[in-house]
C-alpha cells in the first residue's frame, strides 16, 4: 500500500477508472442514462490507448450481456454496465450468466423500472433481478462504487465462487455526483487482478460443452450446485475484504454498523440513503431516542448470521426499501430482514417503509418521523408494519 | 448414467469430455436397415457424406460400413446412392 | 471474380467426425447433415456458438454431447452476439499468447435467425467481427413443435398456420433473410442447400476463408415438420433448387453469382406434392396459392438474374 492519489470522480467516472485498472479483456456495453458516463469514459480510454480492452458497440442491453458472457467463456475478464430498462432488459440472460458460472462484474445505476418512464434513482432495477443467482453489492458513495469494482473482480473469479457480481451504486445521486475518491496506484491494482487465466474456457485443445439442455433429471442438481457456490461467497468475502484492505488501507465487511453497540431502534438500508440515515439517528439521539443504521454492501448472498448479531437486543427495526414489490407484505430488504429475524429471541419490531421511488427525495426528517412511527407502535404492543410509505404525496 | 449427487456435476452442468453421445447408441431407433450391395458400390462416398448421424464409417481406403450401433433406418443412404447399392430391409 | 475451389470431390472431406454420432435429431434430419458437413469445410480449429433449436438440444442433452470442438450456447437470440464477444475476445487473447486461435462460427435455425436473433444478427454484422453465421432454415420452429416462422413459405401448413376451411395456411410469403444480410454490406453472403453437398462445403470453407463477417443460408429439409418419408432429405433439398425455389447463390463483395442454372426448370408442383405441409395447397379451392406461389418464384429468379447482371457492373 503506497501513497494514494485523491481526485475528485463521479459515482459512474470512479466505476470507469476502476474497470481501467483491472486488466479487463472486453466491454460490451449498451448506453443508458445514468450509466452513460461509464460506458462513455470507458470508449475514451480505449480509444486513447490508455486502456488495452476490445470494446464493442453492442446494439442492445440484451446483446451486451450475451457478448459478455461470450468474452468470458473464450477465457477474458470482462465488464459491463446498465441500468433500470437495460437491466430488465437482460434479465434472461442474467439468469444464463450465473447458470454458465461466469465471473462477469456488472455495474448497475441504479433507476427506476417503466411504465411511466422515470431516470431517477430507485433500487427497483436491481430488486427485480435478486433471484438471478448474481452476486449483489451496494456502494454507498462514489469511493465505494470505485472500491467495490476492483473488489467484484476477485470475488467473481474466485475459483471455488466462480459467479457474476452486481455492484450498484445510485442512479444520479451517486453515479452523477462528484466526490472525493482516493484512487490506487494503477501498477497496484494490476498486481492485485493480473490478467485472467480462466480455468473453464473455449478451447480447441479442451473441447468443452457449454450451456447443455438438461432435463428434469438434472437440472435441480446443476441448481443445487449454484446455490453452494452462492454459500461460498459468505465463506471467502471475509478474506477477499482483507485482501482489498492490504490493497488499498480500507476495511470492507458485509454490514456498515453506525452507533449499533447500544442501539434500540435501529433503520436499516441499502446505498447511498445510509448516510441520511445517520444523521437521522444522530437527531435522534439527541432527543434520547437511542437509535443506529444499519447497512449493506453484500446483499446477495444475504447475511443472515450478522443480520441476526446486529439486530438482536433492539427495541425497533425500520426497514427502508427504495423499491417495491407491488402485492408483497413489504419491500424487498424488509422481507429478507423479517426472515432473519424470525428465529432470533425477543423479535423486535419491524417496519417496512418505501421511500423514494422514482428519485424521490428522502430527508432526515422523514426518516426520523418512521423510526417514531416504529417505536409508537411497539409501545402499542404491535409486531410489524407491513409496507408503509415515507414521502409520497396524499399520505399513506 | 445416473446422477447421484449435486456434488458429482461439474459446475453450470459443463461437459468436460467430447462426445459423449458415442455411449448413447440410437441404432435401437431404427425399424428398417441399410444393407450394401458391395458387388454394385462404386465407393463414391455419397451415402457416407449423407449420413445424418454419421452412421457410416469410411476407411483409408473409402470402404464405407454402416455402423449399425447408430443407424437410425432413414434411409438416405439407400435414396443418394447413384448405382442402387443400398437397399433398406424390414428390421 | 476470382472465387476459390476447395473442395473438388467426396476424399476431399477429412475422415474426422467433429460432429455425432449418438445425437438425438430424427432420423434424416437435414440441419444435422448441415452441421456435420459445415464441419468437414473447416480450416482450422473452430468454436461453435450455438442458438436454442433442434440441433442444441439434441445435441447436448446432459451428460451427452455430441461435439468434439469446442461449444457454446446461451439463449435463443443471441448467437451472434455471443459470438462477437468470442470473436473480440479471442482476438486479443490470441495476440497475447493467452489462448488457441480459431475461428468462430454460429449456428442458428430460422427461428433463432428471421426472426428472434434478426436483432442480434444484424448488429453483429453492422459491427464486422470476423465469423461465419450458418442458418439452418427448416422453415419452422421444429424444436417447438413446427410452429410458423419468418423463413415458412407460402401456403405452408404449420401448427400455428393451420390449413383449415377458412385460412388455407401460412398466407405471407417467406422472408427474403439473404438480400437483408447483403444489406449490410459483408464480404460474403451465401445460399445453400444440403440437396448440393460440394456447393455447400465450398461455401462454408470461402465462408471461413473471408476476412470479416460471412453468412450462409442453407435449406435443410425436416422430414418430421415437411412430412415426407425420411429417406428423401436430400432429394428435397435438391428438388428446391430445381424447382427455382430456393436459388443457390453468392453474394461477395456485393457482386451477385448464381451457382446453379439448369436449362430448364422443374414446376414448383413436382416439389410441393412430395410434402404434407403443402397437401392441401391440391385441392380445388386452393390451387390458385399453388399458381400464386410459382409466379412469386419466377418473378425473384428473373430478379436474381438482373442483380448478378448488374452487379457486375458495380
Amino acid at each position: 500500500m503506497t501513497t494514494a492519489k485523491v481526485i475528485g470522480l463521479r459515482g459512474d467516472d470512479a466505476v470507469a477508472y476502476a474497470v481501467k485498472q483491472c486488466n479487463v479483456d472486453c466491454i460490451a456495453a449498451y448506453p443508458i442514462t445514468p450509466q452513460t458516463i461509464i460506458v462513455e469514459t470507458l470508449s475514451k480510454f480505449v480509444s486513447n490507448g490508455e486502456m488495452n480492452a476490445k470494446y464493442i458497440n453492442v446494439e442492445s442491453e440484451h446483446s451486451a450481456m450475451s457478448a459478455t458472457i461470450g468474452a468470458c467463456l473464450a477465457g477474458g475478464r470482462v465488464f459491463t454496465a446498465t441500468a433500470s430498462q437495460g437491466l430488465a432488459l437482460m434479465h434472461e440472460v442474467l439468469y444464463a450468466a450465473s447458470g454458465l458460472r461466469c465471473p462477469i462484474v456488472l455495474a448497475v445505476a441504479n433507476r427506476a423500472l417503466s411504465a411511466p418512464i422515470n431516470i431517477h434513482c430507485d433500487h427497483s432495477d436491481v430488486m427485480g433481478s435478486r433471484d438471478s443467482g448474481w452476486v449483489i453489492l451496494f456502494a454507498e458513495n462514489c469511493q465505494e462504487a470505485y472500491d467495490l469494482t476492483i473488489l467484484a473482480f476477485k470475488l467473481a473469479e474466485d475459483e471455488d465462487i466462480l459467479l457474476p457480481v452486481m455492484v450498484n451504486l445510485d442512479g444520479f445521486i451517486l453515479s452523477h455526483s462528484l466526490e472525493r475518491v482516493e484512487v490506487i496506484p494503477d501498477e497496484e491494482v494490476k498486481r492485485w487482478l493480473p490478467p485472467r487465466q480462466a480455468k473453464y474456457k473455449v478451447d480447441p485443445k479442451n473441447p468443452i460443452t457449454f450451456g447443455v439442455f438438461s432435463l428434469f433429471d438434472s437440472y435441480f442438481e446443476i441448481k443445487r450446485g449454484q446455490e453452494d457456490a452462492m454459500r461460498m461467497v459468505l465463506k471467502k468475502i471475509p478474506e477477499i475484504y482483507d485482501k482489498f484492505y492490504e490493497l488499498s488501507g480500507r476495511q470492507y465487511s458485509n454490514l456498515v454498523k453506525y452507533k449499533m453497540d447500544d442501539a434500540e431502534h435501529v433503520i436499516v438500508v441499502l446505498g447511498s440513503t445510509a448516510g441520511t440515515a445517520r444523521h437521522a439517528a444522530d437527531r435522534l439521539r439527541e432527543e434520547g431516542i437511542k437509535a443506529g443504521v444499519l447497512s449493506l454492501h453484500l446483499f446477495r448472498p444475504f447475511p443472515t448470521k450478522e443480520v441476526q448479531k446486529s439486530l438482536s437486543n433492539t427495541k425497533t427495526v425500520t426497514v427502508m426499501d427504495r423499491a417495491i414489490s407491488f402485492g408483497a407484505q413489504g419491500g424487498p430488504l424488509f422481507e429478507d430482514i423479517a426472515t432473519a429475524l424470525y428465529d432470533t429471541p425477543n423479535r423486535p419490531l419491524i417496519a417496512s417503509y418505501i421511500y423514494g421511488l422514482g428519485g424521490r427525495d428522502i430527508t432526515s426528517r422523514q426518516i426520523r418521523e418512521a423510526v417514531r412511527k416504529s417505536i409508537q407502535a411497539q409501545e402499542e404492543g404491535k409486531k410489524i408494519i407491513r409496507m408503509g410509505f415515507i414521502g409520497v404525496k396524499g399520505g399513506e | 448414467m445416473g446422477i447421484a449427487s449435486w456434488k458429482e456435476i461439474p459446475l453450470g452442468g459443463i461437459i468436460l469430455e467430447p462426445r459423449t453421445s458415442l455411449k448413447y447408441k440410437t441404432g435401437s431407433w431404427r425399424s428398417s436397415t441399410p444393407k450394401i450391395d458391395y458387388n454394385k458400390c462404386i465407393r463414391c462416398l455419397f451415402c457416407w457424406i449423407y449420413c445424418p448421424e454419421p452412421a457410416i464409417t469410411r476407411d483409408e481406403e473409402n470402404n464405407v460400413t454402416i455402423d449399425l450401433d447408430y443407424c437410425k433406418g432413414c434411409g438416405i443412404c439407400a435414396n443418394v446412392c447413384p448405382v442402387k447399392a443400398i437397399t433398406m430391409e424390414a428390421l | 471474380m476470382e472465387v476459390k475451389t476447395y473442395f473438388r470431390r467426396a476424399t476431399d472431406l477429412p475422415r474426422e467426425e467433429l460432429f455425432g454420432p449418438g445425437h438425438r435429431l430424427c432420423a434424416g434430419c437435414g440441419p444435422a447433415i448441415a452441421v456435420r458437413l459445415a464441419l468437414k469445410a473447416i480450416r482450422k480449429p473452430v468454436i461453435v456458438v450455438n442458438a436454442t433449436s433442434c440441433v442444441e438440444v439434441a445435441s447436448t442433452p446432459y451428460p451427452y454431447t455430441a461435439w468434439a470442438v469446442p461449444w457454446v450456447h446461451v439463449l435463443f437470440e443471441n448467437t451472434a452476439a455471443v459470438a462477437s464477444g468470442i470473436v473480440e475476445t479471442l482476438d486479443k487473447l490470441v495476440k497475447e499468447g493467452r489462448a488457441e486461435d480459431a475461428d468462430v462460427i454460429a449456428i442458428g435455425g430460422d427461428g433463432g435467425t428471421f426472426d428472434i436473433g434478426l436483432q442480434a444478427l444484424s448488429g453483429a454484422l453492422e459491427r464486422g467481427h470476423k465469423f461465419l453465421y450458418i442458418c439452418l432454415d427448416n422453415e419452422a420452429y421444429m424444436n417447438t413443435g413446427i410452429q410458423r416462422s419468418g423463413a415458412t413459405p407460402r401456403g405452408a401448413e404449420t401448427t400455428t398456420s393451420f390449413a383449415g376451411k377458412v385460412i388455407p395456411g401460412k398466407l405471407e410469403y417467406k422472408k427474403d433473410l439473404a438480400s437483408i444480410v447483403v444489406a449490410h454490406a459483408v464480404p460474403y453472403v451465401a445460399t445453400a442447400s444440403i440437396g448440393y453437398w460440394l456447393d455447400y462445403v465450398n461455401k462454408v470453407r470461402r465462408a471461413l476463408e473471408t476476412d470479416g463477417p460471412s453468412f450462409i443460408h442453407v435449406l435443410t429439409p425436416c422430414q418430421t415438420g415437411w412430412r415426407f418419408d425420411a429417406s428423401k432429405t436430400v432429394e428435397i433439398g435438391k428438388l428446391a433448387v430445381e424447382t427455382k425455389i430456393f436459388p443457390l447463390y453468392e453474394v461477395i463483395n456485393g457482386v451477385y453469382r448464381i451457382n446453379v442454372k439448369p436449362k430448364s426448370f422443374k414446376p414448383i408442383e413436382e416439389y410441393l406434392k412430395l410434402q404434407g405441409r403443402f397437401k392441401h395447397l391440391f385441392e380445388p379451392q386452393n390451387r390458385h396459392i399453388i399458381d400464386e406461389i410459382q409466379q412469386q418464384v419466377d418473378a425473384r429468379w428473373k430478379r436474381l438474374l438482373v442483380l448478378e447482371e448488374a452487379s457486375q457492373r458495380w
